[in-house]
């Protein structure tokens, strides 16, 4: 039997109803057609479906979407203003904080929350932050150096 | 892929504890999910009911009880213990482990409890629980029980907690003076579960330093957190000396019963009690002399 669900993502809310075994990120996925959030190794260990629910990074693979229920989501679709990015998106874009790019949205959703909590995190912290992403491709050297030039004030978000 | 169930979402714990009552065998309780959904989504675990206590905030707390105790609420996140003031002098530990524990999407989202009753012999709390004299409080329509958190895990993945029964409570006695605890675990990526996780905790004679009391708990060492009692034996009653530690290490590893799998054989498995044993024994004695 369908269950029904209230979520507010990126600011929009939406009413849904789903089969109560609907993982947050299918919700997301095959629902609302947001395609941002990537479905990696659907057993919380990539962090590819990290999203930021009510405030806190979570991986949406691993929440039951009636957990979430009432709740507000943020997704990589919502870190834009318009077409203006996000700086984080934008130091990722300068300093090639990505080769194949599936995990630049959890990771993305990762530093925004890190930042959310600790605008000056020390590289250690940074590290700390994207611990739960794993990235196969740049070595994470390049996510730490675009998260620390929007640490050190590199992209002033426009108001 | 998921099998079908239906969902109940009880909004009080007695509701949730008449649910339980009502559906035993045939449901399973979720709290953050974090390792269930796991389970669920391999098909090794199939209720006709979930029952989603997620959002019982009756149970996500934590307090400091009369005698410098704490008590926290089985709901509370690991990210509010990690991140909570209280986990400060003896408690820091709790912070520590809680700070080792998956990732910090899992911590935001997972609970204590929910660990607890998972029962993985390679969860962090455990062990540190075991070593702190944790005890875990229980509730029943028929009432409720207190028990350690020693006696709590029965086998692999299997509680003391009857089908009926909640995890409500975990209370962490007050720690007494000259007394230091410390964790660690090894594993090979840092949000990985524990190879092997040793915690201790030691607490000194006041004048004239002799070891009067230790508690060695070894995660992934065993079906279930152990304490390891004749390594313990080795120190109660001494001068605890860097010598003595790593013979309560060796001893220790004599005491596991550990399991060969993909992340290390028994024999390594053995060989790192050894070491962190030793290691973190010294910590925690580094901790007392300070306390």
């Amino acid at each position: 039997m369908k269950k029904e669900l209230r979520l507010t993502v990126n600011g929009q809310p939406y009413e849904l109803y789903i089969k109560p075994k609907t993982l947050l990120v299918e919700a997301l996925r095959d629902q609302l057609g947001l395609t941002g959030t990537k479905r990696g190794c659907n057993e919380s260990a990539c962090g590819a479906c990290t999203v930021i629910l009510n405030g806190m990074a979570v991986k949406s693979c691993s929440i039951l979407a009636l957990q979430a229920d009432g709740g507000e989501v943020l997704t990589v679709e919502g870190l834009a203003r318009g077409t203006e990015l996000h700086p984080l998106q934008k130091a990722f874009l300068d300093y090639g904080a990505f080769q194949c790019g599936f995990c630049t949205p959890g990771m993305l959703m990762s530093a925004t929350a890190l930042l959310d909590e600790n605008p000056k995190p020390t590289k250690e912290q940074i590290k700390e932050g994207i611990d739960g992403n794993i990235c196969r491709c740049t070595g994470y050297n390049s996510i730490i150096r675009a998260v620390t030039a929007v640490v050190k004030g590199e992209y002033k978000e426009e108001k | 892929m998921i099998k079908d169930f239906k969902y109940l979402a009880p909004k009080t714990l007695k509701e949730a504890l008449t649910l339980l009552d009502k559906y035993q065998d045939d449901c399973k309780v979720i709290a953050g999910g974090q390792s269930l959904l796991v389970l669920m989504r391999q098909g090794l675990v199939t209720p006709k009911y979930l029952i989603d206590i997620k959002g019982l905030s009756e149970l996500s707390y934590i307090k400091s009880d009369t005698k410098g105790g704490l008590k926290i609420g089985a709901l509370t996140t690991h990210r509010e213990i990690e991140k909570s003031p209280k986990m400060r002098d003896g408690f820091v530990v709790l912070a520590e482990m809680e700070n080792r524990l998956a990732s910090i999407q899992t911590r935001n989202w997972g609970t204590i409890g929910g660990n607890l009753c998972h029962a993985d012999p390679a969860g962090d709390p455990a062990p540190v629980l075991v070593a702190l004299n944790a005890a875990l409080r229980m509730a029943s329509l028929n009432g409720e029980r207190t028990m350690p958190v020693e006696d709590f895990c029965l086998d692999y993945f299997e509680t003391a907690l009857e089908h009926n029964e909640l995890l409500t409570e975990i209370q962490v006695p007050a720690i007494p003076p000259y007394t230091g605890a410390a964790y660690t675990k090894f594993n090979v990526i840092e949000s990985d579960l524990a190879t092997v996780g040793v915690a201790v905790s030691v607490t000194l004679r006041s004048d004239d330093g002799i070891c009067q009391d230790v508690r060695i708990a070894l995660g992934a060492a065993a079906p279930t957190p152990i304490r390891a009692k004749k390594a313990e034996a080795v120190l109660r009653g001494k001068k605890i000396t860097n010598n003595l530690i790593k013979e309560a290490g060796e001893i220790a590893s004599t005491e596991a019963e550990p399991i060969s799998d993909i992340y290390a054989s028994a024999e390594y498995r053995r060989e790192l009690i050894k070491v962190l044993v030793k290691r973190v024994g010294k910590e925690a004695l580094a901790r007392a002399k300070q306390a």
